[in-house]
């Protein structure tokens, strides 16, 4: 692989930029792999980076059934944090965020990661007993974390409405400075990059219609672009984990939803830092090209349409509406959808599973982005020694069985 | 947007109803006779079909009854709505 650097751009400025090379080769399937991973959005394209780079593994194929980004990880409002209520939780999207801070230069492509700080507005008297105990979690966990009060918060984002007069007043907030946003195609094509410069095929076009075993122990995939063998088996596949599950015999307690964003026009910089607010279910940041990033929450439906309904849009600009009044005349460009899978606790699988040899990587549902890297980490962990890390051990299968569940809905609320 | 069909007051917007997941799942009749394993396939393991889906629906801001709903999962067209319960259908 080629470094990109200062001096590369001013080379290839003088060729015209005719003289780059292909950021990942496009290589076709080979009969047998020592691990397939199923999935080519980010958690996939770091796990194989990881397997390659930490573990040693050097027979990889990532197979994804459209282009690499092309599911949620490119359709996200990219929110960076950590700050979660339960040490399970905090601790593996801890791991994720400290890897973030150096993903540059590992990845030696800008992911464009900026720390701009997460604020989690409270609008009750309960919502601020909460923000107070998440905070002190965070602290006792070593996750830097602050409580500031409406005044900080008309300081540091002049533009936000916090008069007591409104029908969510702003009481206060949770505030992460190491958190904020990062560009998601570049979090895809950087992990490519650097995985296919260890040898990974990536392999796009290439959709898994079934997972061939043997025994209880998994011999490989049926593909569109026919049969491959392979040791292991990594499925990440977000919102289609139960059609993969569905595939190998196994129920999974993952259901699909529709997730919808929007963009507004690109505008000069008003929003230097992310909102979120759950009560009045809406998160905004600004996008260094200038438009308002603005997600919304789920629609309650089961749906693997990359679609929702348009009341579910009004909702979150009602509340976005709310918290900066001036952004009603912002006119919005696009909107769309992902499929976003989602478990009862609102927590993750990353887990062996009954078939030996198949692991599964899902129900990160609306709030994965920001555990790219930490994700990618820990799986390859897991698929490698064919046991969990200790990051991740608690997010297995087996809990919904047990019933250690990690409750982090009431927590962390629906936030992204 | 949805149109849906509530078996009694006709077709009303979706903001009207309340979703309440995958249908046809029955509570366990003998609760102590159950082990964990099926406890867990009850309260949490769902089909999540990409495809056709019988769902629940509540007429939460109209007559608050529920029903059922077939519906596909990917292109979201209802196909059916129906009342649960035999006994309900006279009440049309
Ligand atoms: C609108 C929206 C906003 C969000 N906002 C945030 C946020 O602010 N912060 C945050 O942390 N998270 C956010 N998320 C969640 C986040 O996007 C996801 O959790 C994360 O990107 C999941 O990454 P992934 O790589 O697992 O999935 P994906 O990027 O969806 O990748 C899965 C891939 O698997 C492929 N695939 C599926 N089936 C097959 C098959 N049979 N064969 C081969 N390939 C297959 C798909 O094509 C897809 O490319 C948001 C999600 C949405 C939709
Ligand atoms: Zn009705």
């Amino acid at each position: 692989m080629k470094r990109y650097s200062a001096l590369s751009l001013v080379r290839n400025a003088l060729g015209s930029n005719k003289q780059w090379d292909r950021a990942w080769r496009s290589p076709e399937p080979k009969r047998k792999y020592d691990v397939v991973i199923v999935g080519g959005g980010g958690h996939g394209l770091a796990t194989a980076y990881y397997l390659a780079k930490e573990h040693g593994v050097r027979n990889i194929a990532v197979l994804e059934k459209g282009w690499i980004g092309g599911g949620n990880t490119g359709r996200n409002t990219t929110i960076v944090r950590s700050n979660y209520l339960w040490t399970e939780s905090s601790l593996l999207y801890e791991k994720s965020l400290q890897l973030w801070e150096d993903l540059s230069q590992e990845l030696n492509y800008n992911v464009m990661f900026s720390q701009r700080g997460v604020y989690n507005l409270g609008h009750s008297l309960q919502d601020m007993r909460d923000i107070e105990r998440r905070v002190s979690a965070n602290r006792l966990n070593g996750i830097d974390a602050v409580v500031v009060d409406t005044a900080q918060i008309k300081q540091a984002i002049p533009l936000i409405n916090t008069s007591a007069t409104a029908r969510y007043p702003i009481l206060g907030a949770s505030y992460q400075a190491r958190g904020g946003v990062a560009r998601h195609d570049a979090v895809a094509w950087g992990f490519a990059r650097a995985a296919d410069d260890y040898g990974v095929d990536i392999i796009e076009q290439c959709e898994v219609t079934g997972l061939n075993r043997d025994n209880g122990r998994i011999k490989g995939v049926e593909t569109t672009r026919g049969r491959i063998e392979a040791d292991k088996v990594g499925v990440v596949v977000a919102g289609n984990a139960s059609v993969l599950a569905t595939m190998a015999g196994l129920r999974f307690p993952v259901e699909s939803h529709p997730l919808q964003a929007f963009v507004s026009e690109p505008m000069k910089p008003v929003l230097d830092t992310v909102v979120m607010s759950n009560a009045v279910h809406g998160y905004i940041s600004q996008s260094d090209k200038g438009e308002l990033v603005i997600g919304a929450g789920i629609d309650a439906y089961n749906g693997y349409g990359q679609r929702g309904s348009f009341h579910t849009i009004e909702h979150a600009m009602a509340a976005i509406i709310e918290l900066f009044p001036m952004f009603s005349r912002v006119r919005m460009l696009r909107m769309w959808g992902g499929i976003v899978d989602v478990c009862p606790d609102a927590c993750p699988i990353v887990s062996k599973t009954p078939v030996a040899g198949l692991y599964f990587n899902c129900g990160w549902g609306t709030g994965g982005f920001k555990a790219t890297p930490g994700s990618g980490w820990a799986f390859a962990h897991t698929i490698a020694e064919d046991r969990p890390h200790e990051l991740n051990a608690a997010f297995d299968l087996e809990r919904f069985t047990t019933g250690a569940l990690i409750d982090e809905h009431g927590a962390a609320g629906v936030a992204h | 947007m949805f149109l849906i069909r509530c078996p009694w007051c006709g077709e009303r917007a979706e903001t009207e109803f309340s979703y309440g997941g995958e249908g046809e799942i029955s509570r366990p009749l003998d609760p102590d006779a159950l082990n964990d394993a099926e406890w867990a396939d009850y309260l949490f393991l769902r089909s999540n079909p990409r495809g056709a889906h019988k769902e629940l629906w509540n007429h939460s801001q109209g007559c608050r009854r529920w029903f059922g709903v077939n519906r596909d999962t990917v292109s979201y067209k209802i196909d059916s709505t129906y009342p649960l319960h035999a006994s309900e259908e006279d009440g049309q």
